[in-house]
Protein backbone atom coordinates (compact mmCIF):
# COMPACT_ATOMS: atom_id res chain seq x y z
CA UNK A 1 0.00 0.00 0.00
CA UNK A 2 1.06 3.37 -0.43
CA UNK A 3 2.14 6.05 1.92
CA UNK A 4 -0.66 8.04 0.53
CA UNK A 5 -3.46 5.40 0.46
CA UNK A 6 -1.94 4.05 4.06
CA UNK A 7 -2.08 7.46 5.95
CA UNK A 8 -5.88 8.03 4.76
CA UNK A 9 -7.30 4.76 5.35
CA UNK A 10 -5.11 4.92 9.03
CA UNK A 11 -6.71 8.25 9.67
CA UNK A 12 -9.87 7.50 8.66
CA UNK A 13 -10.10 4.69 10.74
CA UNK A 14 -8.72 6.83 13.80
CA UNK A 15 -11.18 9.57 12.67
CA UNK A 16 -14.20 6.58 13.18
CA UNK A 17 -12.82 5.72 16.43
CA UNK A 18 -12.89 9.52 17.21
CA UNK A 19 -16.90 9.94 15.97
CA UNK A 20 -17.77 7.08 18.04
CA UNK A 21 -16.13 8.44 21.44
CA UNK A 22 -18.37 11.57 20.21
CA UNK A 23 -21.79 9.87 19.57
CA UNK A 24 -21.12 7.84 22.46
CA UNK A 25 -20.29 11.12 25.18
CA UNK A 26 -22.65 13.76 23.60
CA UNK A 27 -22.39 15.55 26.90
CA UNK A 28 -18.53 16.41 26.55
CA UNK A 29 -19.43 18.05 23.11
CA UNK A 30 -22.56 19.78 24.74
CA UNK A 31 -21.07 21.18 27.81
CA UNK A 32 -18.38 23.07 25.74
CA UNK A 33 -21.27 25.02 23.70
CA UNK A 34 -22.70 26.27 27.29
CA UNK A 35 -19.91 28.94 27.98
CA UNK A 36 -20.50 30.47 24.29
CA UNK A 37 -24.29 30.61 24.44
CA UNK A 38 -24.36 31.85 27.96
CA UNK A 39 -22.11 34.52 26.71
CA UNK A 40 -23.98 35.42 23.81
CA UNK A 41 -27.10 35.51 25.78
CA UNK A 42 -25.32 38.06 28.04
CA UNK A 43 -23.75 40.15 26.39
CA UNK A 44 -26.90 40.47 23.69
CA UNK A 45 -29.56 40.74 26.75
CA UNK A 46 -27.94 42.10 29.59
CA UNK A 47 -25.17 44.29 28.42
CA UNK A 48 -26.55 44.63 24.90
CA UNK A 49 -27.75 47.76 25.68
CA UNK A 50 -25.04 50.02 27.56
CA UNK A 51 -22.31 48.34 24.35
CA UNK A 52 -24.29 49.76 21.94
CA UNK A 53 -24.48 53.04 22.85
CA UNK A 54 -21.33 53.19 23.98
CA UNK A 55 -19.58 51.80 20.73
CA UNK A 56 -22.19 53.90 18.44
CA UNK A 57 -21.99 56.62 20.51
CA UNK A 58 -25.63 57.09 20.40
CA UNK A 59 -28.98 55.54 21.26
CA UNK A 60 -29.05 51.58 22.02
CA UNK A 61 -29.57 49.27 19.48
CA UNK A 62 -29.24 45.88 20.82
CA UNK A 63 -30.01 44.23 17.56
CA UNK A 64 -26.85 45.76 15.83
CA UNK A 65 -24.54 45.07 18.85
CA UNK A 66 -26.29 41.67 18.37
CA UNK A 67 -25.02 41.51 14.97
CA UNK A 68 -21.53 43.42 16.17
CA UNK A 69 -21.13 40.22 18.63
CA UNK A 70 -22.32 36.70 16.80
CA UNK A 71 -18.89 36.63 14.76
CA UNK A 72 -16.87 36.47 18.07
CA UNK A 73 -18.97 34.69 19.72
CA UNK A 74 -18.18 31.84 16.83
CA UNK A 75 -14.66 32.27 17.34
CA UNK A 76 -15.17 31.52 21.30
CA UNK A 77 -16.98 28.28 20.48
CA UNK A 78 -14.19 27.22 18.43
CA UNK A 79 -12.15 28.33 20.85
CA UNK A 80 -13.73 26.15 23.57
CA UNK A 81 -14.28 23.55 21.47
CA UNK A 82 -10.62 23.38 20.77
CA UNK A 83 -9.97 23.18 24.73
CA UNK A 84 -11.81 19.86 24.73
CA UNK A 85 -9.53 18.38 22.14
CA UNK A 86 -6.67 19.18 23.98
CA UNK A 87 -8.40 17.24 27.03
CA UNK A 88 -9.52 14.50 25.56
CA UNK A 89 -5.76 14.16 23.57
CA UNK A 90 -4.43 14.30 26.97
CA UNK A 91 -6.73 11.54 27.81
CA UNK A 92 -6.51 9.44 25.22
CA UNK A 93 -2.56 9.55 25.46
CA UNK A 94 -2.72 8.04 28.82
CA UNK A 95 -4.49 5.14 27.38
CA UNK A 96 -2.86 2.01 27.31
CA UNK A 97 -4.74 1.43 23.56
CA UNK A 98 -2.08 4.17 22.33
CA UNK A 99 0.82 2.07 23.25
CA UNK A 100 -1.08 -0.76 21.42
CA UNK A 101 -1.30 2.18 18.56
CA UNK A 102 2.58 2.59 18.41
CA UNK A 103 3.25 -1.07 18.13
CA UNK A 104 1.41 -1.81 14.88
CA UNK A 105 2.57 -1.37 11.10
CA UNK A 106 0.04 1.66 10.87
CA UNK A 107 0.70 5.41 9.47
CA UNK A 108 2.27 6.99 12.98
CA UNK A 109 0.26 10.05 12.98
CA UNK A 110 -3.26 8.82 12.10
CA UNK A 111 -3.71 8.75 15.60
CA UNK A 112 -2.88 12.99 15.91
CA UNK A 113 -4.80 13.31 12.43
CA UNK A 114 -8.30 11.31 13.70
CA UNK A 115 -8.15 13.73 16.27
CA UNK A 116 -7.62 17.02 14.55
CA UNK A 117 -10.19 15.71 11.74
CA UNK A 118 -12.68 15.25 14.29
CA UNK A 119 -12.46 18.41 16.22
CA UNK A 120 -13.02 20.35 13.32
CA UNK A 121 -16.14 18.33 12.43
CA UNK A 122 -17.15 18.82 16.11
CA UNK A 123 -16.10 23.00 15.52
CA UNK A 124 -17.91 23.11 12.96
CA UNK A 125 -20.81 21.68 14.24
CA UNK A 126 -20.66 23.73 17.17
CA UNK A 127 -20.43 26.47 14.97
CA UNK A 128 -24.04 26.10 13.69
CA UNK A 129 -25.77 25.01 16.93
CA UNK A 130 -24.53 28.44 18.21
CA UNK A 131 -25.17 29.96 15.07
CA UNK A 132 -28.76 28.95 15.23
CA UNK A 133 -29.60 30.03 18.98
CA UNK A 134 -27.87 33.61 17.41
CA UNK A 135 -30.28 33.26 14.36
CA UNK A 136 -33.06 32.27 16.71
CA UNK A 137 -32.51 35.05 18.68
CA UNK A 138 -32.37 37.67 16.16
CA UNK A 139 -29.15 37.38 14.15
CA UNK A 140 -29.54 38.41 10.11
CA UNK A 141 -27.03 38.85 7.83
CA UNK A 142 -29.14 39.66 4.88
CA UNK A 143 -26.33 41.25 2.60
CA UNK A 144 -23.96 38.96 2.71
CA UNK A 145 -23.82 36.71 -1.05
CA UNK A 146 -23.19 33.44 -0.63
CA UNK A 147 -19.67 33.53 -2.08
CA UNK A 148 -19.44 35.33 1.31
CA UNK A 149 -21.05 33.21 3.20
CA UNK A 150 -18.92 30.61 2.02
CA UNK A 151 -15.78 32.27 2.49
CA UNK A 152 -16.85 33.09 6.33
CA UNK A 153 -17.48 29.31 6.70
CA UNK A 154 -14.09 28.62 4.98
CA UNK A 155 -11.98 30.73 7.28
CA UNK A 156 -14.21 29.24 10.42
CA UNK A 157 -12.80 25.85 9.58
CA UNK A 158 -9.42 27.10 8.71
CA UNK A 159 -9.42 28.95 12.40
CA UNK A 160 -10.60 25.56 14.07
CA UNK A 161 -7.57 23.85 12.15
CA UNK A 162 -5.23 26.08 13.15
CA UNK A 163 -6.43 25.77 16.79
CA UNK A 164 -7.03 22.00 17.07
CA UNK A 165 -3.04 21.40 16.25
CA UNK A 166 -1.98 23.76 18.77
CA UNK A 167 -4.84 22.36 21.21
CA UNK A 168 -3.34 18.69 20.42
CA UNK A 169 -0.03 20.13 20.86
CA UNK A 170 -1.26 21.70 24.40
CA UNK A 171 -2.86 18.26 25.08
CA UNK A 172 0.33 16.20 24.62
CA UNK A 173 2.68 18.07 26.28
CA UNK A 174 0.11 17.73 29.01
CA UNK A 175 0.55 14.89 31.91
CA UNK A 176 -2.99 14.55 32.42
CA UNK A 177 -6.22 15.80 31.28
CA UNK A 178 -6.62 18.41 34.21
CA UNK A 179 -3.54 19.83 33.10
CA UNK A 180 -4.22 19.74 29.68
CA UNK A 181 -7.80 21.84 30.52
CA UNK A 182 -5.48 24.63 32.25
CA UNK A 183 -2.97 24.71 29.42
CA UNK A 184 -5.35 25.42 26.94
CA UNK A 185 -7.43 27.90 28.94
CA UNK A 186 -5.53 30.74 26.78
CA UNK A 187 -7.76 29.27 23.21
CA UNK A 188 -10.92 30.67 25.14
CA UNK A 189 -9.23 34.16 27.31
CA UNK A 190 -7.53 35.34 23.80
CA UNK A 191 -10.70 35.73 21.67
CA UNK A 192 -11.90 37.58 24.95
CA UNK A 193 -9.34 39.91 24.66
CA UNK A 194 -9.80 40.50 21.23
CA UNK A 195 -12.75 42.53 18.83
CA UNK A 196 -14.98 40.41 20.07
CA UNK A 197 -16.93 42.37 22.47
CA UNK A 198 -15.42 46.34 22.14
CA UNK A 199 -13.45 47.69 18.81
CA UNK A 200 -10.26 47.68 19.22
CA UNK A 201 -10.52 51.86 18.72
CA UNK A 202 -13.17 52.01 22.03
CA UNK A 203 -10.09 50.33 24.17
CA UNK A 204 -7.57 52.08 26.52
CA UNK A 205 -4.31 52.70 24.71
CA UNK A 206 -2.11 50.47 26.61
CA UNK A 207 -4.38 47.63 26.15
CA UNK A 208 -4.68 47.84 22.31
CA UNK A 209 -1.92 46.07 21.22
CA UNK A 210 -2.61 42.96 23.03
CA UNK A 211 -6.30 42.91 21.06
CA UNK A 212 -4.20 43.83 17.93
CA UNK A 213 -1.55 41.38 17.54
CA UNK A 214 -3.42 38.11 17.96
CA UNK A 215 -4.85 35.55 15.64
CA UNK A 216 -8.71 36.25 17.06
CA UNK A 217 -8.81 40.03 16.12
CA UNK A 218 -7.98 39.87 12.27
CA UNK A 219 -10.44 36.31 11.76
CA UNK A 220 -13.18 38.25 13.54
CA UNK A 221 -12.97 41.54 11.84
CA UNK A 222 -12.75 39.25 8.90
CA UNK A 223 -16.22 37.34 9.30
CA UNK A 224 -17.69 40.55 10.35
CA UNK A 225 -16.62 42.51 6.87
CA UNK A 226 -18.09 38.74 4.97
CA UNK A 227 -21.27 38.68 6.65
CA UNK A 228 -21.99 42.11 7.82
CA UNK A 229 -19.81 44.17 5.28
CA UNK A 230 -17.78 46.14 7.43
CA UNK A 231 -14.22 47.31 5.71
CA UNK A 232 -12.04 44.05 5.77
CA UNK A 233 -8.80 46.00 4.61
CA UNK A 234 -5.41 43.94 5.75
CA UNK A 235 -7.21 41.65 8.31
CA UNK A 236 -8.60 39.10 5.75
CA UNK A 237 -5.00 37.86 4.95
CA UNK A 238 -3.53 38.38 8.46
CA UNK A 239 -6.32 36.05 9.48
CA UNK A 240 -4.98 33.99 6.98
CA UNK A 241 -1.06 33.68 7.63
CA UNK A 242 -2.12 33.71 11.37
CA UNK A 243 -4.12 30.31 10.67
CA UNK A 244 -1.57 28.73 8.16
CA UNK A 245 1.08 29.69 10.55
CA UNK A 246 -0.54 28.47 13.69
CA UNK A 247 -1.06 24.88 11.84
CA UNK A 248 2.01 24.80 10.81
CA UNK A 249 3.73 25.63 14.21
CA UNK A 250 0.70 23.59 15.93
CA UNK A 251 1.32 20.42 13.26
CA UNK A 252 5.85 20.27 13.65
CA UNK A 253 5.04 20.89 17.84
CA UNK A 254 2.50 17.63 17.89
CA UNK A 255 4.48 15.72 15.16
CA UNK A 256 7.55 16.12 17.27
CA UNK A 257 6.36 15.38 20.85
CA UNK A 258 3.97 12.29 19.49
CA UNK A 259 8.04 10.81 17.94
CA UNK A 260 9.43 11.01 21.56
CA UNK A 261 9.41 7.96 23.41
CA UNK A 262 6.93 7.10 25.74
CA UNK A 263 7.38 7.11 29.46
CA UNK B 1 26.05 -9.33 46.02
CA UNK B 2 24.88 -11.96 44.45
CA UNK B 3 27.60 -14.22 42.28
CA UNK B 4 28.75 -13.05 39.14
CA UNK B 5 26.67 -14.43 35.96
CA UNK B 6 26.26 -18.42 36.39
CA UNK B 7 27.28 -20.81 34.16
CA UNK B 8 24.52 -20.71 31.49
CA UNK B 9 23.85 -23.29 28.91
CA UNK B 10 25.38 -23.64 25.75
CA UNK B 11 24.27 -21.44 23.45
CA UNK B 12 26.85 -20.44 20.67
CA UNK B 13 27.14 -24.50 20.13
CA UNK B 14 27.40 -25.13 16.45
CA UNK B 15 23.48 -25.09 14.69
CA UNK B 16 21.54 -21.64 15.62
CA UNK B 17 17.95 -22.13 14.83
CA UNK B 18 16.09 -19.11 13.17
CA UNK B 19 15.95 -16.77 16.14
CA UNK B 20 12.27 -14.90 16.26
CA UNK B 21 14.28 -12.11 18.99
CA UNK B 22 17.87 -11.56 18.69
CA UNK B 23 19.86 -8.98 21.23
CA UNK B 24 23.46 -7.89 21.42
CA UNK B 25 24.09 -5.90 24.43
CA UNK B 26 21.13 -4.30 24.92
CA UNK B 27 21.62 -1.25 27.01
CA UNK B 28 18.45 1.26 28.65
CA UNK B 29 19.11 3.90 31.24
CA UNK B 30 16.19 6.47 32.36
CA UNK B 31 18.45 9.44 33.65
CA UNK B 32 21.28 7.93 35.65
CA UNK B 33 19.61 4.74 36.77
CA UNK B 34 20.43 1.91 34.22
CA UNK B 35 17.39 -0.34 33.75
CA UNK B 36 18.98 -2.74 31.20
CA UNK B 37 22.97 -3.12 30.89
CA UNK B 38 23.86 -5.13 28.16
CA UNK B 39 21.42 -7.87 27.34
CA UNK B 40 22.00 -10.66 25.24
CA UNK B 41 19.10 -12.91 24.08
CA UNK B 42 18.44 -15.44 21.45
CA UNK B 43 15.10 -16.75 21.20
CA UNK B 44 13.98 -19.89 18.75
CA UNK B 45 11.05 -19.42 16.43
CA UNK B 46 8.67 -21.00 17.62
CA UNK B 47 8.91 -21.36 20.87
CA UNK B 48 8.37 -19.70 24.52
CA UNK B 49 10.72 -17.77 26.36
CA UNK B 50 9.91 -16.35 30.11
CA UNK B 51 12.17 -13.29 31.48
CA UNK B 52 11.71 -13.60 35.04
CA UNK B 53 12.60 -10.89 37.56
CA UNK B 54 11.18 -9.20 40.46
CA UNK B 55 9.99 -5.73 40.46
CA UNK B 56 11.70 -3.15 38.37
CA UNK B 57 14.35 -5.54 37.34
CA UNK B 58 13.63 -4.14 33.20
CA UNK B 59 11.41 -6.46 32.11
CA UNK B 60 9.07 -4.34 31.00
CA UNK B 61 11.66 -2.30 29.46
CA UNK B 62 13.33 -5.05 27.80
CA UNK B 63 9.98 -5.59 25.95
CA UNK B 64 9.28 -2.50 25.41
CA UNK B 65 12.38 -2.34 23.15
CA UNK B 66 11.58 -5.53 21.44
CA UNK B 67 8.26 -4.06 20.60
CA UNK B 68 9.31 -0.58 18.64
CA UNK B 69 7.70 1.56 21.81
CA UNK B 70 11.05 3.09 23.35
CA UNK B 71 14.30 2.86 21.70
CA UNK B 72 17.49 1.47 23.57
CA UNK B 73 20.35 3.59 24.32
CA UNK B 74 23.10 0.88 23.00
CA UNK B 75 23.22 -2.22 21.85
CA UNK B 76 21.29 -4.36 19.16
CA UNK B 77 18.35 -6.23 18.54
CA UNK B 78 16.80 -8.25 16.08
CA UNK B 79 12.72 -9.18 15.83
CA UNK B 80 11.41 -11.18 13.23
CA UNK B 81 14.78 -10.07 11.39
CA UNK B 82 14.29 -6.63 11.20
CA UNK B 83 16.57 -4.36 13.18
CA UNK B 84 13.89 -2.74 15.63
CA UNK B 85 15.39 0.81 15.53
CA UNK B 86 16.44 0.69 11.54
CA UNK B 87 13.33 -0.67 10.55
CA UNK B 88 10.55 -0.38 13.01
CA UNK B 89 7.69 -1.24 10.64
CA UNK B 90 9.40 -4.43 9.80
CA UNK B 91 9.16 -5.77 13.28
CA UNK B 92 5.58 -3.96 14.03
CA UNK B 93 4.32 -6.11 11.12
CA UNK B 94 5.19 -9.51 12.72
CA UNK B 95 4.48 -9.09 16.40
CA UNK B 96 1.57 -8.51 18.83
CA UNK B 97 1.93 -6.96 22.06
CA UNK B 98 0.15 -7.21 24.81
CA UNK B 99 1.45 -5.20 27.90
CA UNK B 100 1.13 -5.18 31.52
CA UNK B 101 -1.84 -2.13 31.38
CA UNK B 102 -4.49 -3.01 29.51
CA UNK B 103 -4.43 -1.97 26.05
CA UNK B 104 -8.02 -1.69 24.82
CA UNK B 105 -10.06 1.22 24.50
CA UNK B 106 -12.37 1.52 27.16
CA UNK B 107 -14.91 3.96 25.64
CA UNK B 108 -15.69 1.66 23.05
CA UNK B 109 -17.20 -1.86 22.79
CA UNK B 110 -15.32 -5.15 23.11
CA UNK B 111 -16.46 -5.75 19.69
CA UNK B 112 -16.11 -2.36 18.25
CA UNK B 113 -12.12 -2.65 19.65
CA UNK B 114 -11.82 -5.73 17.70
CA UNK B 115 -12.81 -4.20 14.61
CA UNK B 116 -10.32 -1.09 15.54
CA UNK B 117 -7.81 -3.74 15.25
CA UNK B 118 -9.20 -5.29 12.06
CA UNK B 119 -9.48 -1.84 10.41
CA UNK B 120 -5.80 -0.96 11.52
CA UNK B 121 -4.75 -4.35 9.67
CA UNK B 122 -6.44 -3.34 6.69
CA UNK B 123 -8.50 -6.40 6.19
CA UNK B 124 -11.80 -6.31 4.50
CA UNK B 125 -14.94 -5.64 5.84
CA UNK B 126 -15.69 -9.20 5.93
CA UNK B 127 -12.67 -10.50 6.85
CA UNK B 128 -12.58 -7.77 10.10
CA UNK B 129 -16.21 -9.24 10.93
CA UNK B 130 -15.39 -12.68 10.36
CA UNK B 131 -12.04 -12.75 12.34
CA UNK B 132 -14.07 -10.72 14.91
CA UNK B 133 -16.64 -12.79 15.54
CA UNK B 134 -14.78 -15.74 15.86
CA UNK B 135 -11.47 -14.55 18.55
CA UNK B 136 -14.83 -13.04 20.71
CA UNK B 137 -16.08 -16.31 20.50
CA UNK B 138 -12.77 -18.39 21.27
CA UNK B 139 -12.23 -15.99 23.82
CA UNK B 140 -15.44 -16.49 25.57
CA UNK B 141 -16.36 -12.12 25.04
CA UNK B 142 -19.51 -12.69 23.26
CA UNK B 143 -22.17 -11.68 25.86
CA UNK B 144 -20.22 -8.69 26.41
CA UNK B 145 -19.40 -7.96 22.77
CA UNK B 146 -21.74 -5.04 22.96
CA UNK B 147 -20.61 -3.46 26.30
CA UNK B 148 -18.01 -1.05 26.74
CA UNK B 149 -14.80 -2.47 27.73
CA UNK B 150 -14.66 0.04 31.02
CA UNK B 151 -17.29 -1.97 31.98
CA UNK B 152 -15.19 -5.15 31.75
CA UNK B 153 -13.38 -7.27 34.64
CA UNK B 154 -9.93 -7.64 34.87
CA UNK B 155 -9.72 -11.17 33.42
CA UNK B 156 -12.22 -9.89 30.57
CA UNK B 157 -10.43 -7.03 29.87
CA UNK B 158 -6.81 -9.22 29.26
CA UNK B 159 -8.90 -11.75 27.41
CA UNK B 160 -10.25 -8.88 25.46
CA UNK B 161 -6.39 -7.28 25.24
CA UNK B 162 -4.95 -10.53 24.06
CA UNK B 163 -7.51 -11.19 21.31
CA UNK B 164 -6.74 -7.89 19.71
CA UNK B 165 -3.29 -8.58 19.91
CA UNK B 166 -4.71 -11.71 18.05
CA UNK B 167 -6.01 -9.76 15.02
CA UNK B 168 -3.35 -9.65 12.93
CA UNK B 169 -2.29 -13.02 13.23
CA UNK B 170 1.39 -11.86 14.54
CA UNK B 171 3.80 -14.50 14.41
CA UNK B 172 6.13 -12.80 17.63
CA UNK B 173 3.41 -12.38 20.76
CA UNK B 174 4.70 -10.23 23.24
CA UNK B 175 2.88 -10.53 26.88
CA UNK B 176 4.29 -8.55 29.68
CA UNK B 177 2.83 -9.89 32.79
CA UNK B 178 -0.11 -11.27 31.07
CA UNK B 179 -1.80 -13.00 34.29
CA UNK B 180 -0.46 -10.23 37.12
CA UNK B 181 -3.74 -9.22 38.78
CA UNK B 182 -6.15 -12.11 37.57
CA UNK B 183 -7.43 -14.68 40.18
CA UNK B 184 -6.54 -18.31 40.11
CA UNK B 185 -9.23 -19.47 37.77
CA UNK B 186 -8.36 -16.79 35.00
CA UNK B 187 -4.77 -17.48 35.19
CA UNK B 188 -5.55 -20.91 33.81
CA UNK B 189 -6.85 -20.16 31.21
CA UNK B 190 -4.61 -17.61 30.61
CA UNK B 191 -2.02 -20.54 30.44
CA UNK B 192 -4.05 -22.64 28.55
CA UNK B 193 -4.64 -19.91 25.98
CA UNK B 194 -0.60 -19.19 25.91
CA UNK B 195 0.13 -23.16 24.93
CA UNK B 196 -2.49 -22.78 22.03
CA UNK B 197 -0.43 -19.81 20.79
CA UNK B 198 2.32 -22.14 20.84
CA UNK B 199 0.89 -25.81 19.10
CA UNK B 200 0.21 -22.60 16.88
CA UNK B 201 4.15 -21.94 15.52
CA UNK B 202 3.68 -18.74 17.30
CA UNK B 203 6.72 -17.25 19.41
CA UNK B 204 5.95 -16.05 23.21
CA UNK B 205 7.68 -13.57 24.58
CA UNK B 206 6.50 -13.82 28.05
CA UNK B 207 7.80 -11.63 31.37
CA UNK B 208 6.33 -12.22 34.97
CA UNK B 209 7.46 -12.62 38.07
CA UNK B 210 5.48 -15.52 38.83
CA UNK B 211 7.93 -18.72 39.31
CA UNK B 212 5.41 -21.09 38.67
CA UNK B 213 4.52 -19.74 35.62
CA UNK B 214 7.41 -19.85 33.79
CA UNK B 215 8.13 -23.13 34.58
CA UNK B 216 4.65 -23.97 33.41
CA UNK B 217 4.94 -22.24 30.48
CA UNK B 218 8.62 -21.32 29.30
CA UNK B 219 10.86 -23.74 27.02
CA UNK B 220 13.60 -21.23 28.23
CA UNK B 221 13.56 -19.05 31.19
CA UNK B 222 16.04 -15.66 31.42
CA UNK B 223 16.60 -14.75 34.95
CA UNK B 224 16.46 -10.66 34.67
CA UNK B 225 18.12 -8.77 37.79
CA UNK B 226 19.32 -5.55 38.13
CA UNK B 227 19.48 -4.91 34.19
CA UNK B 228 21.77 -8.12 33.83
CA UNK B 229 20.56 -11.81 32.71
CA UNK B 230 21.42 -13.55 36.20
CA UNK B 231 21.23 -16.58 34.54
CA UNK B 232 19.71 -18.47 31.33
CA UNK B 233 18.18 -22.13 30.56
CA UNK B 234 15.41 -24.58 31.11
CA UNK B 235 13.42 -24.94 33.77
CA UNK B 236 15.41 -27.93 34.67
CA UNK B 237 19.08 -26.25 34.17
CA UNK B 238 18.23 -23.41 36.53
CA UNK B 239 17.31 -25.68 38.90
CA UNK B 240 20.74 -27.71 38.63
CA UNK B 241 22.45 -24.25 38.81
CA UNK B 242 21.53 -24.14 43.25
CA UNK B 243 22.11 -27.17 45.44
CA UNK B 244 19.48 -26.95 47.73
CA UNK B 245 17.89 -30.64 47.78
CA UNK B 246 17.27 -31.75 51.21
CA UNK B 247 15.62 -34.20 53.84
CA UNK B 248 14.05 -32.37 56.90
CA UNK B 249 13.58 -34.09 59.82
CA UNK B 250 11.31 -32.39 62.41
CA UNK B 251 11.01 -33.69 66.08
CA UNK B 252 8.52 -32.17 69.02
CA UNK B 253 10.87 -33.86 71.82
CA UNK B 254 13.77 -31.72 72.15
CA UNK B 255 15.81 -34.45 73.66
CA UNK B 256 14.83 -36.64 70.70
CA UNK B 257 16.35 -33.97 68.69
CA UNK B 258 19.45 -33.69 70.56
CA UNK B 259 20.09 -37.08 70.80
CA UNK B 260 19.10 -37.15 66.91
CA UNK B 261 21.31 -33.88 66.05
CA UNK B 262 24.64 -35.84 67.95
CA UNK B 263 24.04 -38.77 66.07
CA UNK B 264 23.95 -37.02 62.71
CA UNK B 265 27.10 -34.93 63.16
CA UNK B 266 27.36 -33.59 59.38
CA UNK B 267 23.76 -32.42 59.14
CA UNK B 268 22.35 -28.75 59.51
CA UNK B 269 20.66 -27.93 62.65
CA UNK B 270 17.81 -25.30 62.77
CA UNK B 271 17.68 -25.30 66.83
CA UNK B 272 14.66 -23.30 66.82
CA UNK B 273 12.43 -25.08 64.84
CA UNK B 274 14.53 -28.27 66.08
CA UNK B 275 14.47 -29.57 62.67
CA UNK B 276 17.94 -31.10 60.99
CA UNK B 277 18.33 -30.98 56.88
CA UNK B 278 20.55 -33.89 55.40
CA UNK B 279 21.45 -32.72 51.99
CA UNK B 280 19.79 -34.75 49.38
CA UNK B 281 19.19 -35.51 45.55
CA UNK B 282 15.77 -36.45 46.66
CA UNK B 283 15.96 -39.69 44.68
CA UNK B 284 14.21 -42.75 45.76
CA UNK B 285 17.50 -44.52 46.00
CA UNK B 286 19.24 -41.73 48.20
CA UNK B 287 15.90 -41.84 50.20
CA UNK B 288 16.18 -45.57 51.36
CA UNK B 289 19.77 -44.96 52.14
CA UNK B 290 18.93 -42.26 54.79
CA UNK B 291 16.20 -44.23 56.28
CA UNK B 292 18.54 -47.04 56.73
CA UNK B 293 21.01 -44.92 58.21
CA UNK B 294 18.07 -43.16 60.53
CA UNK B 295 17.04 -47.05 61.45
CA UNK B 296 20.60 -48.42 62.35
CA UNK B 297 20.84 -45.29 64.84
CA UNK B 298 17.44 -45.40 65.72
CA UNK B 299 16.43 -41.87 65.31
CA UNK B 300 12.63 -41.48 64.23
CA UNK B 301 11.09 -38.40 63.55
CA UNK B 302 7.81 -37.07 63.78
CA UNK B 303 7.75 -35.74 60.27
CA UNK B 304 10.13 -36.00 57.41
CA UNK B 305 9.93 -33.67 53.94
CA UNK B 306 11.77 -33.92 50.76
CA UNK B 307 12.63 -30.64 49.43
CA UNK B 308 13.37 -30.75 46.01
CA UNK B 309 14.59 -27.17 44.59
CA UNK B 310 12.08 -25.29 42.55
CA UNK B 311 12.56 -22.08 40.72
CA UNK B 312 11.60 -20.29 43.86
CA UNK B 313 15.45 -21.19 45.43
CA UNK B 314 17.12 -20.02 41.80
CA UNK B 315 15.19 -16.76 41.74
CA UNK B 316 15.98 -15.81 45.66
CA UNK B 317 19.61 -17.24 45.17
CA UNK B 318 20.01 -15.48 41.78
CA UNK B 319 17.90 -12.00 43.28
CA UNK B 320 18.99 -12.14 46.57
CA UNK B 321 20.41 -8.36 46.59
CA UNK B 322 16.75 -7.08 45.92
CA UNK B 323 14.80 -9.43 48.40
CA UNK B 324 15.27 -9.92 51.82
CA UNK B 325 16.35 -12.83 53.15
CA UNK B 326 15.26 -15.92 51.49
CA UNK B 327 16.01 -18.47 54.36
CA UNK B 328 12.29 -17.67 55.72
CA UNK B 329 10.98 -19.35 52.56
CA UNK B 330 13.70 -21.90 51.64
CA UNK B 331 12.57 -23.53 54.88
CA UNK B 332 8.92 -24.22 54.25
CA UNK B 333 8.27 -27.95 53.73
CA UNK B 334 7.34 -28.95 50.63
CA UNK B 335 5.75 -31.66 49.30
CA UNK B 336 7.52 -35.11 48.53
CA UNK B 337 8.10 -35.18 44.79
Amino acid sequence: MSTLSLTLRDSSTMLRRNLLHMRRYPSLTLNLLLTPVMMLLLFAYVFGDVMSAGITGGGADRSRYLAYLVPGILMLTIGGTTIGSAVSVAMDMTEGIIARFRTMAIHRGSVLIGHVVGSVLQCLMSVVLVGAVAVAIGFRAKDATALEWLLAVGLLALVSLSLTWIAVGMGLSSPNAEAAGNNALPLMILPLLSSAFVPVDAMPGWFRPIAEYQPFTPAIETVRGLLLGTEIGHNGWLAVAWCLGLTALGYLWSRSLFGRDPK
Amino acid sequence: MPSSVMPTTSRSDGHPSPAAVSTIGLRKSYGDKTVLDGIDLHIPAGSVFALLGPNGAGKTTAVKILSTLVSADGGQAQVAGHDVAAAPDGVRAAIGVTGQFSAVDGLITGEENMLLMADLHHLSKREGRRVTAELLERFDLVEAAKKPAQSYSGGMKRRLDIAMTLVGDPRIIFLDEPTTGLDPRSRHNMWQIIRELVSDGVTVFLTTQYLEEADELADRIAVLNDGRIAAEGTAEELKRLIPGGHVRLRFCDPSAYRSAAEALREVTRDDEALALQIPSDGSQRELRSILDWLDSLGIEADELTVHTPDLDDVFFALTSSTVPSPRGRRDQPKDAR
